[in-house]
């Protein structure tokens, strides 16, 4: 029993009571303590991660505590390496998206001093941001599939609230548009997380207890499909996406990139997780299908995202795009193929939290999210249209920056995979490579029609960003830049965890990724 | 020479909650004869109060010495179980905290008999200080007596005079709104008119299996289904019959047309207690009625009630979305969560064991979501227009920064009927389809897929039933405040402490359902007495 992961999760929510019972009137003293109290969340984590053992026991930090006996529900808590660096990608983003929302909630005013959105409750927004931080950590250290669920379907509500009370005109749509596809989508899972429990017949839902217990391939394919229709709503896959970008257009940048960098990270661990491990038949039998899927929502994501006139739409396409390659990482079976879908959870979660925050910067100075009201920006505010044009060109994987490594390995994983030895992947590799041309062209189009030409207007009355805005953007293009370049801790931790999963999917490890690529 | 008479022998012990609540009710009525005015609110409330709290006293002893009876009481005609007990407790707290709402001024009117908008109207007004009729609480105790009586009913006569001391007071209460008088008088008479064919296809369906049985007890008809031929019309009309009249008490698809009307003109703390107090007693009926009765004939009606269960469930929550009243908007999740219970109902087959866990969870359920509904409907009665409380839905725009600490409870009461994970809602719901689903996986039953249809369903129409739950949060939340928006009328001691409650319970069950779980598995384990 280790008491690291239960402190992790209790620190943020007694943030967040702390917070939520602050007096009247204190809203800067709100803001300090969610600050000091997320960066003490990122410390602890620090520490704790520094005792992992990549070649340990697959789980660590594991505890297990009662809960629901009745229901044969354990509080079951532990990391493997996938886990871990998805906590880690959570609790980097949770003080930097704080500093990037300090003003958020206090009523958005433009350059010409029109409020946009008017004034809200800075606590309220502040204590949800750190519930949302406890049940993120929560999401990816629960080894009991029940605590598991519990922590996917209750962590909708904070992003609900912080959508549709703080986003922008047509937050409620989004809010409720995010809400119900999630919560449709949860109910299925909830079926089979049901099923599973009985079918298994184990009286309990701890996950290591469950792998491999479910053996009649058909009621596999069942299961499978209730958990894998929640993971896909929830990454999301086309046809189910169109939740995405209303929500990530219509909330703050900050929930934004909460939403789309950890959020929808849970759907494909989940995946990774969940469906390949307790149903490895099933799995396979769909494997052609997602991979179809996914391979339309790389190429789909793409030509939509080049066609947005709004930026936060835009960037939300483009995730779409890159989950298609996530999933297909998941699915092409190969160790390769799925550490690069690990991977790439984490760099995405970093290059588009950038973007993200860059073009929320942008968008706080002007009003407007559309890309038509801007124009010559690099010349106003050079070192806003700097940290842009890294975080666009993360966007679009360029090599040397962290995502390349990425989708690189999951491209050349997924070509190379035989799983399916008719040599379908490797088609799906070979189409999925064409996003690859696209993404140059939704992220350099973007970058030409906002930062360079002549300088509109109302542009120029742009400030350059402030320390507080340098301190939000700095650290994430640093680790950009580091891991685009060193890939191999993260690869290190992430690997063994990949091994293990494919070897309860009975697939041959001989594929695994020995060392770190793309260097 | 003629055999001596015995007399019955009668459980005083056993009975003494349902004996207490009769007789302070009925002293309720002397004093209403014999006191004056000034004095009856001041003997009535402590007097209700008292009772309810005693007789809550004497169901915790039992249950706490350990003396749970095992055979019937009162010669067969009354059934005091482990679930039986459960279901007193439930009433009970319900019943408590909903007096603790009618205990608020100016719910109740003042002079019933007088015309609406006439000067007698205004003359009764002008006397009573915003008190109302006090003859409230006895008829409240009534029905309440009447609700412990329902559930524990083990035979079908037992059964049907429970059934009318509970509903007649319910139906006078329904028409004794302050406000909005033509619509609660139209919603007694409403439910007077429905609630007597009921009674009447209920009894007639006594009837009937009597025909068939040769005797109107629970056991009794079961044996006799044993033995005899279970496809006799007599039964099979009877059942249905008998069918008709329950599932119309307890709101389900196509008989809860009623729900919607009654609970919308009905003075709020009365739909307070129906829609909790009410539903608990009858669904606690029904499953007497079917799994002790009608246990050897599940095969006949397991597909029916799988049929309405189903239709319950997509009515209640499809209906739900085009209601702008807000009362009318919880009456049909009420019928939603009707058809949710229904899915418990179904779950039995199997072992003993088995069905106390699905018995556990109905009444699991029962419990937590009869509290839930007292603590949203006491929110309610604080939103308050000039002409009454503020019923229509686009009133409620933009509360949540006029009160946000009142609009965060009532949107965390209806996060908890969506089921969303860590409240109480979602713990009941999780238990009901898993008793449903495990009900299924089980060898032998030949429904076992239609058991897990059955579920889909059931989360289909939840899905679709947290729209409008959600609707309402965006109004509150996420919607600028109407110019002139309701008052938020000053709470009462009383209602402050039932909101309190209700949200603890709400949250602390969501968070540990242990507590109430284990009470639940121990009622549960002893199973219905045959």
């Amino acid at each position: 029993m280790s008491p690291w992961l239960p402190i992790l999760m209790a620190v943020p929510v007694v943030g967040a009571i702390v917070v939520a019972l602050l007096p009247k009137g204190s809203d800067k003293l709100a803001k300090q303590v969610t600050l000091l109290v997320s960066l003490l969340t990122l410390v602890l984590t620090g520490v704790m991660a520094a005792g992992f053992k990549p070649n340990g026991d697959r789980f660590q930090f594991v505890a297990e505590y009662n809960w629901i006996p009745s229901f044969g529900v354990k509080f079951g808590v532990g990391v493997d390496g996938v886990a871990l660096v998805l906590i880690a990608l959570s609790v980097v983003l949770v003080p930097i998206v704080v500093l990037a929302s300090w003003h958020d909630a206090d009523g958005v005013k433009t350059a010409d001093g029109t409020l946009i959105t008017p004034k809200r409750s800075v606590k309220t927004y502040f204590s949800l941001l750190l519930v949302l931080e406890t049940m993120m950590i929560g999401v990816f250290a629960a080894t009991d599939i029940f605590l598991f669920y519990v922590f996917f379907e209750a962590m909708l509500i904070p992003m609900y609230f912080m959508i549709g009370s703080y986003g922008g005109a047509q937050r409620s749509y989004a809010a409720v548009k995010f809400l119900l596809y999630s919560l449709f989508g949860g109910m299925l899972m909830l079926v089979a997380v049901i099923g599973l429990y009985f079918v298994a017949g184990k009286q309990t839902f701890m996950f290591p207890e469950l792998v491999g217990a479910i053996q009649d391939p058909v009621t596999q394919k069942w299961l499978f499909a209730g958990f894998f229709i929640a993971f896909a709503i929830k990454a999301p896959l086309w046809p189910v996406h169109t939740w995405l970008p209303d929500a990530a257009a219509q909330a703050p940048a900050g929930a934004a990139v909460l939403l789309v960098g950890v959020l929808d990270k849970v759907g494909t661990f989940g995946m990774l997780r969940f469906c390949l491990e307790l149903f490895p038949d099933a799995a396979k039998a769909f494997t052609m299908p997602i991979v179809v899927l996914s391979v339309i929502s790389i190429i789909y994501g793409a030509i939509v995202a080049i066609g947005q006139t709004d930026m936060k739409r835009l960037i939300a396409y483009t995730s779409i795009s890159h989950f298609g390659f996530i999933v297909l990482g998941v699915f092409a079976m190969s160790g390769v193929a799925q550490s690069g879908a690990a991977l790439y959870m984490v760099n995405h979660g970093f290059a588009t939290g950038a973007l993200f925050l860059a073009a929320g910067f942008l968008i706080a100075r002007r009003g407007s999210p559309f890309i038509a009201d801007y124009g010559g920006v690099q010349k106003v505010a050079p070192l806003l249209a700097g940290f842009f044009l890294v975080a666009g060109l993360a966007g679009l994987s360029l090599p040397g920056l962290s995502s390349f490594v990425s989708e690189f390995m999951v491209m050349i994983g997924t070509y190379s995979s035989a799983a399916h030895g008719s040599g379908a992947l490797t088609v799906a590799a070979i189409i999925s490579a064409v996003a690859v041309i696209l993404a140059a062209v939704y992220i350099l189009w973007m970058i030409q029609r906002t930062m360079n030409g002549p300088t509109a207007e109302p542009v120029k009355a742009f400030k350059d960003l402030n320390a507080r805005e340098v301190w939000v953007l700095a650290p994430l293009v640093a680790l950009i830049i580091g891991f685009g370049f060193y890939p191999k801790p993260l690869l290190d931790v992430i690997n063994p965890s990949v091994q293990q999963t494919l070897t309860n999917v009975d697939v041959p490890t001989s594929t695994i990724a020995e060392k770190g690529t793309g260097q | 020479m003629n055999p001596a008479i015995e007399a019955p022998t009668i459980e005083y012990g056993t009975l003494a909650p349902l004996l207490v609540i009769f007789g302070a009710a009925c002293i309720g009525v002397l004093v209403e004869a014999f006191a004056p005015r000034y004095l009856r609110k001041s003997i009535q409330v402590p007097l209700t109060l008292l009772s309810l709290a005693g007789a809550f006293a004497l169901v915790l002893v039992q249950v706490l010495r350990g003396q749970v009876s095992t055979t019937a009481s009162a010669m067969g005609a009354i059934a005091v179980d482990g679930p039986s007990l459960f279901i007193w407790g439930v009433i009970l707290i319900l019943s408590f905290v909903c007096v603790l709402l009618i205990n608020d001024e100016g719910h109740f009117v003042a002079s019933a008999a007088s015309v609406p908008g006439s000067a007698d109207e205004e003359e009764a007004e002008r006397h009573d200080n915003g008190t109302g009729h006090t003859e409230v609480y006895p008829l409240v105790l009534f029905a309440v007596g009447g609700m412990l009586l329902f559930p524990a009913a083990h035979d079908l006569l037992m059964m049907f005079v429970a059934l009318e001391v509970m509903s007649l007071p319910l139906y006078l209460l329904c028409g004794l709104a302050r406000r909005r008088r033509l619509l609660s008088q139209e919603a007694s008479m409403k439910y007077f008119l429905l609630g007597a064919f009921s009674s009447a296809f209920f009894l007639y369906g006594t009837a009937m299996v009597y025909g068939f049985a040769g005797t109107v007890s629970l056991p009794g008809i079961n044996q006799a289904m044993a033995a005899g031929n279970t496809l006799d019309p007599l039964l099979l009309i009877g059942f249905a019959l008998l069918g008709v009249g329950l599932l119309f008490k307890i709101g389900a698809a196509p008989f809860q047309a009623w729900k919607p009307d009654v609970y919308q003109g009905a003075p709020t703390p009365i739909t307070a207690l129906m829609a909790s107090g009410t539903l608990v007693a009858a669904v606690g009926a029904v499953l007497r009625v079917f799994w002790v009765g009608l246990g050897n004939l599940d095969w006949e009606w397991r597909p029916v009630i799988w049929g309405v269960a189903a239709l319950t469930m997509i009515v209640g929550s499809i209906l739900a979305i085009t209601q702008t009243e807000i009362k009318r908007m919880l009456a049909y999740s009420s019928i939603a969560h009707t058809g949710f219970l229904l899915v418990g109902v179904m779950a039995t087959y199997g072992s003993a064991q088995q069905n106390a866990e699905s018995l556990k969870a109905i009444l699991f359920y029962l419990a937590i979501y009869g509290i839930a509904t007292v603590g949203a409907f006491a929110v309610l009665t604080l939103v308050r227009d000039p002409g009454g409380e503020a019923g229509h839905l686009s009133r409620w725009a933009g509360l949540g920064k006029r009160a946000p600490v009142l609009s965060g409870v009532f949107a965390f009461f209806l996060l908890a009927f969506a089921g969303i994970p860590l409240t109480s809602g979602f713990m009941g719901k999780y238990a009901i389809f898993s008793a449903a689903l495990n009900s299924g996986t089980q060898p032998g039953d030949s429904i076992g897929g239609w058991m897990a249809g059955l579920v889909v369903v059931g989360v289909v129409a939840s899905a679709v039933a947290a729209f409008f739950y959600v609707r309402v949060i965006v109004l509150m939340f996420f919607s600028e405040p109407a110019a002139d928006g309701p008052a938020i009328a000053a709470p009462s001691m009383g209602t402050v402490a039932v909101i309190a409650v209700s949200l603890l319970v709400t949250v602390g069950v969501g968070l540990y359902p242990e507590s109430v779980l284990g009470v639940a598995n121990d009622a549960a384990s002893s199973l219905f007495i045959r």
